[in-house]
């Protein structure tokens, strides 16, 4: 049900031809248990995409296929509409950033980024001429000299990424190249690869099971869950409209009451919680009435204490415990048989006075409450 | 200038206490210190009983010649007195020679043991090092030059032989009259003496101690150094050419398939080695398994064929016992069997360095344009180059001194300076020429060693 959503997305974002296109491609190692499933995904030229999903999804195995180090079982992989599966590797002209960088450590950083062009059959003043660029295009100029051991994590990652693009990609792939940074320099090198991104007009196919680092660095984003996509749209879209509980729950904080659908009008589903309460909530992905259904609700959207008949689901909940943020108060409550129900409630002036074990009303709009499969 | 800033204020550096830093941390240090020397000692004290002591008396071996220097002191005097070394030498040397024998028979150890006759005896066997024939002319002499009159009424009786005793030496054996033992003695005069050295590789003193080439039918060990390296290097090379693709395999495999690839490697070291080698001997001898086969096979044809252009022609390609190839009991035994026996000293220490290259440097390199081939030409094969030049070096090295497997496969043109080794400490119980053979091939791995540092880098050297 998810495929035939992921195959229209695209249709919907450009015209254009797009640069890379899996069709209905499936992998499976040994035989026995596919680890991609009827993965179906177009990327535009200029693109940003990033496929993400939690350890084992089969993320990594996708890229592979992709680069052309793993054939795939069933599909077909298309580069600029040429299909893809009889190219060798050395033949695509895709780049690459590998999780470990496989930085030659015999090679000094000038000679790693050199190599590419070499097999090129380049000559040796416009070799030497592209290396600086990209050197200078990642800010280690003055490193050309130096091995791969000699640098750091940071300065490592960053001349992969150049080794990459050095000789001049359509399309670069990257497979978690930021997993072994702190946060300072992730966060400092997801700049500098968007910046990159933008200023030389790559496709970049990214993977990274960190939903921060894709969502800041998308255009649009695959989520993975074992061997399917089961969404694949812009950020705001995988945040604001989640498609099944899984993305909802995966994309950013998310409060889950479990119900069954009571009624269906329109776009608003009436699902009765487990606790006995009736939810008036946005259809999304429910099937007909008596089905089991989940309530996604982001805990930015719940209004503590609304004004009587301003939202239409208010309920009575009592304050278990208060964690203070700076900007924000984290209260968990225990409001329709749960008891882990997080509410962010901002810092501002006219708050309500609360207190452990206090009683009051929450609510919420039906539009910030999604049903979803259950 | 910044230098001296650094040091300055390196030397201010004080705890709070007010000790030098550099002081206390000494201090610290040193107990850690102590117990790491503890704990090694006892493997130092075994290597320097077991290894270092055995080396350094082998070293000593090799140039020592004072045993014969103390029996024959007055004889090496005269030496050094004797003028034209091509004319006999005076009636003093021939003294000198007696007073040496009378001497030294009366010597005895401290348990009050006579062990003149022995000193002797094994001068006579060193001498026949240097010139064959020395041991029989000295026991000979010793029996002469010792002979008392019985009938003699005097209390102690006198020696039959007196003074002048050149006539009498030459008349009891004719061999005193020839100039070339007296020269020979030339060789052994020094209590430190190079001659063993020059022995091995096939040099000598001459009567004025000038080094000098050995008579050419005298001349074996020099060739069987070039052999020895010979076989050493061709062994090095052709297990680097079968061991390097099986390390690959081992190395890149799925685990199961390795893992029994690995049993096969390994299999030879749970074979006795003398097995292995009858084994070969079946295969390799003329009537062997390998000869046998290729008789079989190969095609046995003759007679008149009308060939175009050349007509009716006699073709025989019939193959007769005389072409069995022979492959035992010669030098291309000593390179199969080695090369079998050594293959997996090749195979592990490349098979470890493999281990550790991760196969996305290959991906990389394929991913960055290179073909397969070049990508494991550029980027795979520089980084197993430690696991060469470490399986390399194992295999060389155990090769150079190799000994059993030329000796029962080896025939006359394979056998190695082991065997020759073997053969002077068993046989002629030449020592000292074993000895300075053992330390010619330890120099040679230490100069290998050093080439390889110089080379490539003892850092880059990985055993496992
Ligand atoms: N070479 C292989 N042989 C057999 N199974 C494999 C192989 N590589 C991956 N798998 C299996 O395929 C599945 C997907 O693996 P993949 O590496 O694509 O996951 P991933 O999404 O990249 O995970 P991670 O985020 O941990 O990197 C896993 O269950 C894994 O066990
Ligand atoms: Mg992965």
């Amino acid at each position: 049900m998810s495929k035939d959503k992921t195959s229209k997305e695209p249709k919907l974002k450009s015209m254009e031809e797009p640069l890379v296109k899996f069709k209905n491609v499936q992998k499976s190692y040994d035989g026995e248990i596919l680890v991609v499933k009827d993965f179906n995904l177009d990327v535009a030229p200029g693109e940003f995409v990033t496929m993400l999903g939690p350890s084992g999804s089969g993320k990594t195995t996708c890229l592979m296929m992709l680069a052309g180090f793993e054939p795939t079982t069933n599909g077909t992989i298309y580069l600029k509409g040429k299909p893809i599966n009889n190219v060798p590797p050395h033949k695509r002209g895709i780049g690459m950033v590998f999780q470990n960088y496989a930085l030659f450590p015999h090679m000094t950083v000038a000679e790693n980024l050199s190599f590419p062009l070499e097999v090129r059959k380049m000559g040796k003043t416009e070799r030497e001429a592209k290396v600086n660029r990209a050197l200078d295009m990642v800010q280690l100029g003055e490193f050309g000299q130096r091995r791969p051991m000699q640098l750091s994590g940071g300065q490592q990652q960053r001349v992969a990424v150049a080794r990459s693009l050095v000789f001049d990609p359509d399309l670069v792939l990257m497979d978690e190249p930021l997993g072994a940074l702190d946060k300072n320099l992730r966060e400092q090198m997801q700049y500098e690869i968007k910046h990159l991104h933008e200023s030389l007009g790559l496709t970049v196919v990214y993977v990274t099971h960190d939903q921060t680092e894709a969502l800041t660095m998308s255009n649009r984003i695959a989520v993975f869950n074992d061997g399917v996509v089961l969404q694949c749209s812009s950020p705001e879209d995988l945040y604001e409209k989640p498609e099944n509980s899984f993305v909802a729950n995966f994309i950013g904080e998310n409060n889950r009451l479990m119900g069954t659908v009571e009624a269906i009008k329109g776009n608003i589903a009436t699902v009765k919680t487990d606790s006995g309460d009736v939810v008036v909530a946005t259809k999304v992905n429910v099937g007909k009435v008596g089905d089991r259904a989940t309530l996604s609700l982001r805990p930015e959207r719940i209004i503590v204490a609304p004004k009587k008949g301003k939202t239409p689901n208010t309920y009575s909940a009592k304050v278990e415990e208060l964690i203070y943020h700076g900007d924000h108060i984290r209260t968990r409550f225990s409001v329709c048989g749960h008891d882990d129900f997080i509410v962010k409630i901002p810092n501002s002036i006219d708050n309500v006075d609360l207190k452990k074990g206090k009683q009051v009303d929450i609510g919420w709009m039906s539009e910030d409450c999604l049903a979803l499969d259950g | 200038m910044s230098d001296t800033s650094i040091t300055n204020s390196q030397e201010l550096l004080l705890t709070n206490d007010g000790v030098p830093l550099k002081v206390s941390l000494r201090k610290s240090l040193r107990r850690t210190k102590i117990r790491s020397f503890l704990l090694i000692l006892p493997p130092l004290l075994f290597l320097l009983l077991m290894f270092v002591t055995p080396i350094g008396s082998l070293l000593s071996r090799s140039v020592d010649d004072i045993a014969i220097n103390k029996v024959f002191p007055q004889t090496f005097a005269q030496y050094e007195l004797w003028e034209d070394k091509s004319q006999l030498p005076s009636e003093e040397m021939f003294a000198a020679v007696v007073n040496d024998i009378r001497v030294t028979i009366k010597v005895k150890d401290d348990e009050g043991i006579d062990i003149g006759k022995n000193l002797l005896g094994r001068s006579g066997t060193r001498m026949t090092y240097e010139y064959s024939g020395w041991k029989s002319l000295i026991s000979k002499t010793i029996k002469s030059a010792l002979k008392v009159d019985k009938k003699s009424k005097e209390e102690v009786k006198p020696f039959i032989w007196e003074a002048p005793f050149k006539d009498k030496m030459i008349k009891r054996d004719k061999r005193w009259a020839k100039v070339e033992f007296w020269q020979s003695l030339g060789a052994m005069k020094d209590p430190y003496t190079m001659g063993y050295y020059l022995n091995a590789v096939d040099l000598k003193f001459d009567a004025n101690k000038n080094i000098i080439q050995k008579e050419e039918y005298l001349k074996i060990y020099n060739t069987i150094w070039i052999r020895t390296l010979q076989v050493s290097l061709m062994v090095t090379i052709f297990c680097l050419l079968l061991a390097y693709p099986v390390a690959y395999l081992l190395a890149t495999l799925p685990m199961k398939t390795s893992n029994l690839l690995m049993i096969c490697v390994l299999m030879p070291f749970w074979t006795s080695l003398l097995v292995r080698i009858v084994a070969w001997m079946i295969m390799l001898q003329q009537n062997g398994v390998v000869n046998d086969t290729l008789m079989y096979i190969l095609p046995c044809f003759e007679g008149m064929v009308n060939l175009p252009f050349f007509g009716a022609t006699n073709i025989d390609l019939c193959f007769s016992d005389e072409d069995r190839l022979p492959m035992m009991y010669n030098f291309t035994g000593t390179i199969i069997v080695m090369t079998q026996v050594l293959l997996p000293f090749m195979i592990l220490p490349i098979y470890s360095v493999m281990k550790g290259i991760p196969p996305s440097y290959m991906k990389a390199a394929q991913n960055l344009g290179a073909t397969p081939t070049r990508a494991f030409i550029r980027v795979y094969m520089p980084q197993s180059v430690p696991g060469i030049g470490a399986g390399c070096i194992l295999v060389f090295i155990v090769a150079i001194g190799y000994y059993i497997t030329p000796e029962l496969v080896g025939g006359k043109d394979g056998i190695m300076i082991g065997n020759f080794v073997a053969r002077e400490m068993q046989r002629t119980l030449n020592w000292g020429l074993a000895a300075a053979m053992g330390a010619i091939l330890l120099a040679a791995v230490l100069v290998l060693y050093w080439a390889y540092d110089r080379l490539i880098g003892l850092d880059n050297l990985k055993m496992g």
